[in-house]
């Protein structure tokens, strides 16, 4: 399926989770938060599975303000 | 608001020993943000969210949190209040904070909030349990309506973010401070240490600063200028100072001065 990650469309095999496309980032843990189709989902649910199309934004705090 | 006797900058249910609020936004590197974050002896500072490059790490917060300073997540970037609505709710998760700075502008050239997807986004936020510190243009009227909704504390610039240009309004400032309850933080457009010692003889309650800092030449000296100024102007500020006045009033007696012997001095 294709998922838009942080505005790129990425090809995923199979039935990714939020989790799989945190991990693809590659990201260290902490100060990461994702929001799916415009919803924060919260760390307690990145298992939840994503649907074909999905527009999945992952931020973090950087410098600024 | 009138200074509060206590020394403390109170802000919701938290307290913090500095009124000098530090943005990390403009600072060359990590190094120097953190001489500079040192030396203004900051106790809240801003971060901005943005989205994740691969492997990223996470360095200013890593500083912030190295150095025992408390993270304050702001909506910069927003443009509208559904996209400061979602920014906020991921600093929430992301950070585990409910404190947002609340910015929503309306374009890039004059970065001047946009008041009304302001205070759309300040309704929904306090609503769903934010403590929103609204940063707002300096028009009372503004201010008042933000305090009305409830947040915990209005932000007015002095002048367009990075400016430089210190106060361009102090009347509508101290309007701002006479006229709301809440915390008044000075946030935007100090250039300089005059800037913000001033904002806090206008009767504000703290400072925001950014550019002012890490734009300088010497970011560290700059910082420690400003926490100086911030604490002097706030002591200035309860001093009661001397009103100002048209024609000069002597400082020293006026009676029992010296009388001289008409015009002849040296003694011949």
């Amino acid at each position: 399926m294709n998922i838009t990650i942080n505005g790129e469309v990425a090809a995923f095999p199979g039935d990714p989770s939020v989790a799989d496309v945190v991990g693809h980032l590659g990201l260290s843990d902490g100060g990461i938060a994702v929001a799916v189709d415009g919803a924060v989902v919260p760390r307690g649910c990145w298992s939840t599975r994503l649907i074909d199309g999905a527009v999945v934004e992952v931020v973090t705090a950087v410098q600024g303000g | 608001m009138v200074n509060p006797v206590s020394d403390q900058l109170r802000i919701a249910d938290r307290e913090f020993g500095s009124r000098l609020i530090m943005g990390t936004g403009g600072a060359a590197n990590l190094d120097v943000l953190q001489r500079a974050l040192v030396a203004s002896g900051t106790e809240l500072t801003t971060v901005a969210m943005r989205r994740v490059s691969a492997g990223a790490t996470a360095g200013v917060l890593d500083l912030l949190r190295r150095l025992d300073i408390s993270v304050l997540p702001n909506t910069a970037g927003s443009r509208t209040a559904a996209q400061a609505v979602l920014t906020a709710q991921l600093a929430r998760e992301a950070l585990g904070t409910a404190w947002i700075k609340l910015e929503v502008v309306a374009d890039e050239r004059t970065l001047m909030p946009d008041a009304i997807e302001l205070v759309d986004a300040a309704r929904r936020l306090v609503d769903d349990g934010f403590v929103v510190l609204a940063y707002t243009n300096d028009d009372p009227v503004l201010a008042a309506r933000l305090a009305d909704l409830g947040v915990a504390a209005v932000m007015p610039l002095g002048s367009p973010i990075g400016t430089g240009l210190g106060i361009t309004n102090a009347h509508n400032i101290e309007m701002i401070v006479a006229g709301v309850t809440v915390p008044v933080i000075l946030d935007a457009g100090i250039g300089t240490a005059s800037d913000a010692a001033l904002a806090m003889e206008l009767g504000c309650d703290g400072v925001l600063l950014a550019s002012a800092v890490t734009r300088a030449a010497d970011p560290p000296r700059m910082a420690a200028a400003m926490a100086r100024a911030v604490q002097a102007g706030w002591l200035a500020a309860g001093a009661g100072r001397i009103p100002k006045r048209f024609w000069a009033h002597a400082s020293s007696p006026e009676a029992d001065v010296t009388a001289t012997a008409g015009k002849c001095w040296p003694p011949i």
